[in-house]
C-alpha cells in the first residue's frame, strides 16, 4: 500500500514541475525553487509532514522535501536557542545533503568531461 | 552622387560578379551522420576535437575552414587582402582568435546565423570596390559553446520544447576574388540585398524559427521587387536556419504576398540533419548550419552544373542571453546573396 501512496504523491509533485516547465515561460531552476518554497510553506504549516507519514518516499524524495527539511530544522533550532535559532539551524537536517552533492558534484567533475 | 551600384530599396548589384575560387566546410559528428555527409571537407570525430574546451575546439574549427578553403584554391593567407569573419560567441571570439593565428587583416561581423550571407556580401562588395583582390568570408558555431553561452550547459540538464532547434557545429570558410581573375565558369556573387530589422513579438529564446521567418519574408520579397524578378528566377531559394517551424511560416507569408516558390524554397537548418533520424528537434541553427551547407553542398551542386543561380539568405536572431532574461522581444534580420554559375562578364552599374 505504501508504494501506491509513494507513488500517487511522488507522481503528483513532479507532474507540478513538468507542468511547470511546459506550460509557463519558467526555467528548471526556476521551477525548482518554486517547489522548494512550496514545500517550506507546506511545513511551516504544518500540512508537509502528516503528508511524509502517510506516503513515505512519496513525499520525502521530490525536491519539496528539502524545503520541508530547512523549515523544520530552523523550527527546531527557534525552540532551543530562540530567534538566533531561526538562522542557525536552517541547513541542520540539510547538511549532510548539500555536502553529499558538493563533494559527489566535485569529484564526478573531476573524473568525467562532458560530451556536448 | 547617386549610388550607381544599388538597385531598388535594399539591393546592390555587382558591376562585375565576384568569383568564388574555393570553399571548405568543416562540421561535427552529428552533422557528418547527416544527409549531406559527403559533401563536407572535414568531419571531426568529437565534438571537442582534442581541445581543452568547446570554445578552442571551435576556433580550431575556424582555422581548419579557412586554411583547407585557401588550400582549395591554391592561395595563401599573405595573398587574401581582408577577412570577413564573424561567429556566435561574445566579442566574436571564435573569429578574432583564429584570425590571431591565420595573419590576415581581419574585420570582426555579426549578424547571428545571417553572418555568412553578411561576410560574403562585404567581401564581394570590397572587391567590386577595387578595394580588395582576395577576401575570404567565413563563419562558425558549435552547439556545447552556443548552449552554454545563450541556454544553459548540457550538464545542467533543462528539459527543451520540440520546436527548438539544434546549433549546427560547424564552419565554413568561401575564398572571393574580382570575376577577371577566373575568366570561365565559375559561382559568381551577382547581388546583396541587406536585410532591415524585424521584430513581431516572439519572446521564446528556443521559438527562433517563428522570430526569424519574417524577417527572411521581407527580405526575400524586398529582393524580387527591387530586382523585378518572377518567382522561377531563381533555381533555389535557400534560407539560413528557419528549420521546420519557421519553413512553414515563410512559405505561408510568401504565399500571402503573392510569391509562390514552391519546391524552390529549401532551407539548410532542415537539409543539414535529418530529423526522422537525428534528434534535433525542429532541425539545425546556427552561422555554421548555412556555412557549412553552402560552403560544401551547395558549391558541390554548383560544380557538378545541377544549379544554375541560387538566392540564399541568411537569418538570424539577434537576440543575447541578458536581452531574453530581461524579457525583450527577439530582433532579426536576413541578408541575401544571389550566386550563379556564369563566365566572367561585366554586368554594367544598375542595370541586370
Amino acid at each position: 500500500m505504501i508504494f501506491l501512496k509513494a507513488f500517487l504523491v511522488g507522481g503528483i509533485i513532479c507532474a507540478i514541475g513538468q507542468l511547470l516547465i511546459d506550460l509557463t515561460p519558467l526555467t528548471p531552476a526556476h521551477v525548482l525553487t518554486v517547489l522548494v518554497v512550496c514545500g517550506g510553506v507546506l511545513s511551516g504549516i504544518g500540512l508537509y509532514e502528516p503528508l511524509v507519514k502517510w506516503s513515505g518516499a512519496g513525499a520525502s524524495v521530490p525536491i519539496t522535501s528539502f524545503g520541508h527539511q530547512l523549515v523544520q530544522g530552523s523550527l527546531r533550532e527557534l525552540e532551543t536557542n530562540g530567534i538566533v535559532g531561526v538562522l542557525g539551524g536552517i541547513f541542520d537536517l540539510t547538511s549532510s545533503g548539500i555536502t553529499a552533492a558538493i563533494i559527489f558534484g566535485f569529484f564526478t567533475a573531476l573524473i568525467f568531461n562532458p560530451k556536448g | 552622387m547617386k549610388a550607381t551600384k544599388k538597385l531598388g530599396l535594399q539591393t546592390v548589384a555587382f558591376s562585375r560578379p565576384v568569383a568564388i575560387v574555393s570553399s571548405a566546410s568543416c562540421v561535427g559528428p552529428l552533422e557528418g551522420e547527416g544527409p549531406l555527409r559527403g559533401s563536407f571537407d572535414v568531419v571531426y570525430p568529437d565534438m571537442l576535437n582534442g581541445a581543452g574546451s568547446w570554445e578552442k575546439a571551435e576556433v580550431g574549427m575556424f582555422k581548419d575552414a579557412v586554411q583547407t578553403a585557401l588550400g582549395k584554391g591554391k592561395h595563401s593567407a599573405q595573398s587574401v587582402d581582408f577577412l570577413l569573419a564573424g561567429d556566435l560567441l561574445n566579442q566574436c571570439i571564435s573569429a578574432n582568435f583564429a584570425a590571431r593565428d591565420l595573419g590576415i587583416p581581419m574585420l570582426g561581423l555579426y549578424g547571428a546565423c545571417s553572418t555568412m550571407a553578411e561576410s560574403v556580401g562585404l567581401g564581394s562588395a570590397l572587391i567590386d570596390g577595387g578595394f580588395a583582390q582576395y577576401t575570404v568570408a567565413a563563419v562558425s558555431s558549435h552547439y556545447a559553446s552556443s548552449e552554454r553561452q545563450y541556454r544553459f550547459p548540457t550538464e545542467y540538464g533543462g528539459q527543451k520544447p520540440p520546436y527548438c532547434q539544434y546549433t549546427v557545429t560547424g564552419a565554413g570558410a568561401m575564398l572571393l576574388t574580382n570575376g577577371q581573375n577566373i575568366p570561365g565558369l565559375a559561382p559568381r556573387i551577382t547581388h546583396f540585398t541587406v536585410g532591415k530589422i524585424v521584430d513581431l513579438g516572439i519572446k521564446d529564446p528556443f521559438d527562433m524559427g517563428s522570430a526569424m521567418a519574417p524577417s527572411a519574408a521581407d527580405t526575400i520579397l524586398r529582393h524580387f521587387s527591387d530586382l523585378g524578378l518572377q518567382s522561377d528566377h531563381y533555381d533555389l531559394v535557400l534560407t539560413g536556419d528557419l528549420a521546420y517551424v519557421g519553413s512553414s511560416i515563410l512559405s505561408e507569408l510568401l504565399h500571402q504576398s503573392g510569391l509562390e516558390l514552391g519546391n524552390r524554397l529549401r532551407d539548410c537548418g532542415l537539409m543539414i540533419f535529418d530529423r526522422e533520424r537525428q534528434q534535433v528537434f525542429a532541425g539545425g541553427s546556427g552561422c555554421g548550419c548555412s556555412a557549412s551547407v553552402m560552403c560544401g553542398h551547395i558549391m558541390e551542386t554548383f560544380k557538378q552544373g545541377k544549379l544554375k543561380r541560387i538566392l540564399f539568405a541568411g537569418t538570424g536572431a539577434l537576440l543575447s542571453p541578458t536581452s531574453y532574461q530581461q524579457g525583450e522581444t527577439i530582433p532579426c534580420v536576413a541578408h541575401a546573396i544571389s550566386i550563379e554559375l556564369c563566365d566572367d562578364r561585366a554586368l554594367g552599374g544598375g542595370t541586370l
